[in-house]
């Protein structure tokens, strides 16, 4: 058969159906205060799928034994179950190898396993960390506590109005003393999608490695660490559909074997004498104690989930969503978006006249409706706009125009009430 | 089900948005600063004390509708006021606010609007968050006030 005679046969995808999914999710079925409950704090954590909730009852009904110990049936299980899931994390964001995947509590965990470990290893006085203007407390307070442990400077590169960082004022930062970027790839208080394969190529080009944050990012949109040339990519399985107190670090691995472990404990290690230990190694010299065995089999559950869907099924409908419930909230009388970058996910962040957002959050509750309120763990993103506080709506893949429409309503009874 | 009007009631608006002795006492001797950091809000009180008694109290700063209502009334309510008399009169708001009010309600005069509080336990930090503040200036401590 020539090439020429091929022709590709393409199975018409299934359309997308927000119904469907949402009958995937129980708590959905919930009544807040007489109302059917609208979800629009997908940013904080997302609600979980019944595939990952029975994953986890599952592992504790059939697989539950310690990993990498026993001989027996049951801990064979386990091990064989939590090295598929960390296969299944490394074709998810395509790492080279499962071992570049490291398991941690969640993305706070990974970043300050990076700061503990690659950065005193490789941070000095006088040396520079630089950051960027719309990071969560998570990628600023583990560098603060290295920059002062080591008399080390934080830079941090500024972002636009519109909550957009100044790439050429990035750049300018990136100098002979950084050796180490940290950055968000989607910023959880504004929605900005960083220009992260710039970003990293700049650093790169000085030989400086770069952390991403990925945390709202993996939720939202495909991602592929080879593809971006990321050194280290962090991410939790509880704003991705998985379970609480499971996350990921991705590193590189020259990296990782370069690094000093983490914590001490077992499993990080290869043999134990009281003169001298030796490191296990890459990724079990980071995971030291018993693991999160159920959360990864939960978090895999949500890999298969969101995989079942489709990553590039799930960005649309988000995108659809953002924009729909952006112009309709952008027209209401005295609403104030914040963070209106051209590349955005999932985030709409907004302010009503004078009103305090804890105040909109308490009525938009009694319509049944759940925004976070308040600075979003991002109190420096607060303080370059001004402001104390937002209310912010984030979309997940089961949130629907229905429910923008009942936002819509409910901003419109805030102002009543406040008129 | 708590109802919205029962928070949100016409005298607290009305505060929140002319709230009274907005200003810095000239003679203000003692003062405090109050910061939730769950929402924000962030408040300073003022007091001119004449020994045991507060002459003349003031705040500044800025928070959602319920604080700085609260804020507002305090100051209307203590003013004149012991130490001693402003605190039992905080003992009482408090209780009022968290729901476990035994004594008669009208017995705090105005600040008895603030009731519905107690059906929005998230939102007791923002009612007493002036309060607390009081609470420090008058104790004449220093350091900053967190609800949290």
């Amino acid at each position: 058969m020539s090439a020429a005679t091929v022709v590709p046969i393409r199975e018409k995808a299934a359309p997308f159906d927000v119904e469907k999914v949402r009958k995937d999710f129980p708590i959905l079925r919930t009544k807040v205060h007489g109302h059917p409950l609208v979800y629009l704090d997908n940013a904080a954590t997302s609600q979980k799928p019944q595939a990952v909730i029975d994953a986890l009852v599952r592992y504790y009904e059939g697989e539950n034994a310690n990993i990498h110990r026993g001989v027996h049936y049951l801990s064979q299980l386990a091990t064989e179950e939590f090295e598929k899931a960390r296969k299944t994390v490394q074709r998810f964001v395509n790492a080279t190898e499962p071992s570049e995947i490291v398991f941690t509590r969640g993305t706070t965990e990974a970043i300050n396993l990076v700061a503990q470990t690659y950065g005193r290893a490789n941070v000095g006085a006088g040396d520079e960390v630089l950051i960027t203007a719309m990071e969560h407390h998570s990628n600023i307070v583990p560098w603060q506590l290295l920059c002062e442990e080591k008399g080390a400077k934080l830079r941090v590169a500024p972002i636009n109005d519109a909550g957009e960082l100044l790439l050429s004022e990035f750049e300018k930062l990136l100098g002979p003393k950084t050796k180490i970027v940290g950055a968000a790839h989607v910023s959880n208080a504004l929605g900005t999608i960083n220009p992260l394969k710039k970003m990293i190529a700049m650093a790169h080009a000085r030989g400086v490695p770069v952390l991403v944050d990925g945390a709202q990012a993996v939720p939202h949109i495909a991602v592929d660490v080879q593809a971006l040339d990321a050194d280290f990519y962090t991410f939790s399985g509880h704003k991705m559909y998985g379970p609480t107190g499971i996350g990921v670090l991705y590193g590189k691995m020259a990296l990782l074997e370069a690094m000093p472990p983490y914590q001490g404990g077992g499993d990080m290690i290869s043999s134990v004498t009281f003169e001298k230990t030796t490191y296990n190694k890459v990724p079990h010299k980071f995971e030291a104690g018993t693991p999160d065995m159920a959360g990864v089999a939960g978090l895999k559950a949500a890999i298969e989930y969101m995989e079942s869907i489709g990553i590039e099924k799930i960005a649309a409908h988000e995108h659809d969503l953002l924009e729909y419930a952006t112009d309709a909230v952008a027209g209401l009388e005295g609403v104030r978006l914040i963070g209106t970058a051209a590349e955005k996910a999932s985030v709409l962040s907004f302010l009503l006249e004078d009103v305090h957002p804890h105040d909109i959050g308490t009525i938009l509750d009694q319509e049944g409706i759940a925004v976070r309120t308040g600075h979003h763990c991002a109190q420096p993103v607060m303080d370059r706009f001004g402001i104390p506080a937002t209310v912010r709506a984030s979309f997940a893949v089961y949130n629907t125009k229905a429910e923008v429409d009942a936002l819509v309503r409910g901003i419109r009874k805030v102002r009543e009430v406040f008129a | 089900m708590p109802e919205l009007r029962d928070l949100y009631q016409e005298v607290i608006l009305e505060h929140s948005k002319a709230p009274r002795n907005y200003k810095v006492p000239a003679a203000a001797n003692q003062r405090a600063e109050g910061y939730n950091p769950l929402c924000g809000d962030r408040f300073t009180v003022y007091v001119e004390m004449d020994g045991d008694k507060i002459r003349e109290i003031g705040f500044q700063g800025a928070g959602c509708a319920i604080s700085k209502a609260s804020a507002s009334m305090m100051t209307q309510s203590v003013k004149g006021k012991t130490k001693a008399e402003a605190e039992k009169i905080f003992e009482q708001f408090h209780e009022l606010v968290t729901g476990h009010a035994h004594g008669d309600p009208a017995e705090l005069g105005k600040l008895a609007v603030f009731s519905g509080v107690s059906e929005f336990p998230v939102r007791v930090k923002c009612a007493t968050l002036a309060w607390h503040t009081l609470e420090a200036a008058l104790e004449g401590k220093q350091e900053k006030v967190s609800t949290e």
